[in-house]
């Protein structure tokens, strides 16, 4: 009996893999177990409470950088919020900057100009085999040598350039500017049906509308006329210099700047590498055959090469916006207050909830990080190829 | 047209021609390349070689702090004043290294090569002997670091500079390596739990950033463990450090599980041999092949990224620069530390992004 349950045990593939998965759960339960009973004693010796109370106590630092009203007597959620709102906004703009100059300097290391391509080749070597915590740290030093704010560098009169920040005029909305805006959307949701219109129009009469021209006006004529009909409803608030800084604008801190910087131009590096593969994946046959149908050269790249290239972009673009995500939590390098400086850092020093913080900051960035693979999944689907499966 | 005909037995010619100068605006690109190439080049040379201090200043004196730098006492008119780096070089190789012992460091900076060579080169001569050597290496370079047994101790917190960062770099690396294999394998096992548990590590180290790794490790390990085991700021980071390379290496060695025909494992089990024979023997020597430049892609920012352990108070190559930087006697010389650190960083991992292109061409031509 007992003989055949051990034969069993060892060559019965059903059994033993039964046994060896009960085994591993059972060692995890207990590694947790321990972990969890060691933790909640040092805890205790420390003085140190668990829970989520701590949120709501006033947090007591301040923090420069910030999108909503924060003080220094707002919760440690309140910074919480500011911290993340930061991380999300150097996020995008990154990602923004980096796609743009990725597909630049991806195309450019296409041309057939030796000199100009090589120029890109060096960049792209230059700056994703250098850590992005040096060169943030290395253009936000640039930054701080800007001129000091006495001295402040002007820019048509309205933009001030200082190791402070790049001072400029805030936007004062005035009562009508909500018109001009939705006219703005409103414009954009009938160039949409537009397009579709001309689009079955050409396919039933074999008729070329200018659809783009005639979109691009509708999108940026509509607003003008609307701000001109509201009596131009916009003021701005321009920044003036008062004893040792500016009062009233905009101002974007350098913090943010090298921020910007440095994730951007590196990541632009990685981006233009993906760029230049998914175009050469291209088959060059694609674009002779194109040719050979009398296409021209920027219809042969808009309707054959990069909707082709893009299906070998995305993937590899996803995992690099995912990167530059993640890479956004260096700002406590360089003092930009985002979700690991502020909330990760001062105020876990402050209220010594390591667990609770720690585990707080890695779940918002996991639900980044998903929500981004997410968007880039769905956007993915809809440009691959979509006839056989 | 039929007046360049002439021309193109000219290999110079037609290549310039076609390569420069195909149409009239790439021959304006290529003027204004020229230009900018001459400008960022007389710049960066002018600044880095022609006009910079290396030992003495322009008057002839020894740079000994700031003051005599030619840049400061004349401003404006001299480039880069290198001997930061030179009356530093010490704390930028080791660190707070005892000077009489930096031998032991060296000697580790130059058996390195041996073992790493048996795994980059597959047709080196003794090459067994190598790989074994590699096994052995990370306890002979632990024990020569840090000594005991007739050297003298020379405890962590004194390690810095390139030291620190090719300890995690390295050991990372070679830590990492068996663990990534077993989260691959499991990844793609048939029972359940083993699948959960290693796709929840994976995906969990992949979408949280290095830093909040090396903050959990550097403040909740401490937590975790019983009051007498205090591992020291250097092994937390590098527990942290391995952790994230398994992940990132596991992803890449599933790729080149993936690849492997389901064929092969097949027939491997129809020739009778079990999971782990057909595994050990067949599918991974396979899989590790193909996967090894998306494996030296991943060492490659792992490297870079382990400057980020400036952030929890490690003296890397990066924290020691800040450290030569804020030091009152140097402050100001920024781009000096940054533009030497950048070097070191890219001489590394140039090289190894190319010993990465050079093995895409290699499998390329095994496999046809």
């Amino acid at each position: 009996m007992s003989n055949s349950f051990l034969r069993k045990l060892i060559f019965d593939e059903k059994i033993r893999s039964l046994v060896v998965q009960t085994l591993i759960i059972g060692i995890f339960a207990l590694i947790i177990y321990l972990i969890t009973q060691q933790t909640a004693y040092n805890l205790e010796k420390r003085g140190i409470g668990t829970g989520f109370g701590f949120l709501n106590m006033s947090a007591g630092y301040d923090i420069s950088i910030r999108l909503i009203p924060y003080t220094s007597e707002s919760t440690h959620f309140r910074a919480y919020l500011v911290g993340l709102i930061n991380t999300l906004m150097i996020s995008i703009c990154g990602c923004f900057l980096a796609t743009i100059l990725g597909f630049l300097v991806g195309i450019i290391r296409l041309s057939s100009n030796w000199l100009f391509r090589n120029i890109a080749y060096v960049y792209v070597e230059f700056t994703r085999n250098v850590p992005v915590l040096l060169q943030i740290i290395l253009y936000y030093t640039i930054l701080l040598y800007l001129p000091k704010i006495k001295q402040a560098f002007v820019l048509f009169d309205t933009f001030y350039i200082t190791n402070r920040g790049i001072y400029s005029p805030s936007p004062i909305f005035k009562d009508g500017f909500s018109i001009v805006a939705w006219s703005f959307v409103i414009a954009i949701i009938f160039t949409i049906f537009l397009k579709k219109y001309f689009k079955k129009k050409q396919e039933q009469t074999g008729k070329q509308y200018p659809i783009f021209y005639v979109n691009s006006a509708l999108i940026i004529f509509t607003p003008i006329i609307f701000f001109y009909i509201m009596g131009m409803p916009l003021d701005f608030d321009h920044p003036i210099l008062k004893g040792f800084n500016f009062k009233g604008g905009m101002v974007v801190r350098p913090e943010f700047m090298g921020m910007l910087l440095g994730l951007s131009i590196y990541t632009a590096a990685f981006i233009s590498e993906t760029v230049r593969s998914g175009i050469m994946s291209v088959s060059k046959g694609q674009r002779e055959a194109s040719q050979a149908l009398g296409l021209k050269n920027n219809l042969v790249l808009r309707l054959i090469v990069i909707p082709q290239a893009l299906r070998v972009i995305i993937p590899p673009l996803t995992s690099q916006y995912l990167n530059l995500t993640k890479n956004s939590s260096l700002g406590i390098a360089i003092g930009y207050a985002d979700l690991v400086h502020g909330f990760g850092g001062i105020s876990l020093n402050q209220t010594g909830k390591a667990i609770e913080i720690m585990s707080m900051v890695m779940v918002t960035y996991l639900t980044i990080s998903l929500t981004i693979s997410l968007f880039m999944n769905i956007y993915n689907k809809a440009v691959q190829f979509k006839g056989n499966a | 047209m039929s007046s360049s005909i002439s021309f193109t037995h000219n290999k110079y010619y037609s290549w310039c021609r076609n390569n420069l100068f195909s149409s009239w605006i790439n021959g304006i690109i290529t003027i204004l390349s020229i230009y900018f190439i001459y400008e960022v080049s007389s710049f960066f040379l002018n600044w880095t070689i022609f006009e910079a201090d290396f030992v003495n200043n322009f008057r002839g004196e020894k740079i000994t702090d700031r003051t005599f730098c030619s840049k400061n006492i004349e401003p404006g008119q001299h480039g880069a004043c290198w001997a930061i780096i030179i009356v530093r070089f010490h704390q930028f190789i080791y660190g707070f290294y005892p000077v009489e012992e930096a031998w032991r460091v060296n000697l580790v900076y130059g058996l390195l090569p041996f073992a790493l060579v048996g795994i980059f080169f597959d047709n080196l001569p003794f090459r067994k002997y190598f790989i074994y050597f590699t096994f052995l290496f990370p306890f002979i370079g632990y024990f020569l670091l840090y000594g005991g047994a007739g050297l003298d101790v020379v405890g962590t917190s004194k390690w810095g500079g390139l030291l620190v960062t090719l300890f995690l770099g390295v050991t990372g690396i070679l830590l990492a390596f068996p663990l990534s294999i077993i989260l691959a394998l499991g990844r793609r096992s048939k029972m359940p739990v083993i699948k959960t548990i290693c796709i929840i590590f994976i995906e969990f180290i992949r979408g949280v950033p290095l830093i909040t790794l090396l903050f959990t490790a550097n403040v909740m390990l401490p937590l975790f463990l019983p009051e007498g085991v205090r591992p020291d700021n250097l092994l937390r980071a590098l527990v942290a450090v391995t952790l994230f390379q398994s992940a990132y290496m596991a992803e890449a060695i599933r790729g080149g599980l993936q690849a492997i025909p389901k064929g092969q494992l097949e027939a491997a089990q129809s020739l009778g041999l079990t999971y782990w024979q057909s595994t050990r023997k067949i599918i991974l020597p396979q899989a590790l092949k193909i996967s090894i430049p998306p494996i030296v892609n991943t060492c490659i920012g792992l490297f870079k990224d382990t400057s980020l352990v400036l952030i929890i108070g490690l003296f890397d190559l990066l924290g020691v620069g800040r450290a030569a930087v804020a030091d009152i006697d140097w402050a100001k010389l920024h781009y000096e530390v940054y533009v030497f650190i950048s070097l070191v960083f890219f001489i590394f991992c140039f090289g190894m992004s190319r010993y990465s292109l050079y093995l895409e061409k290699k499998l390329k031509t095994d496999n046809s």
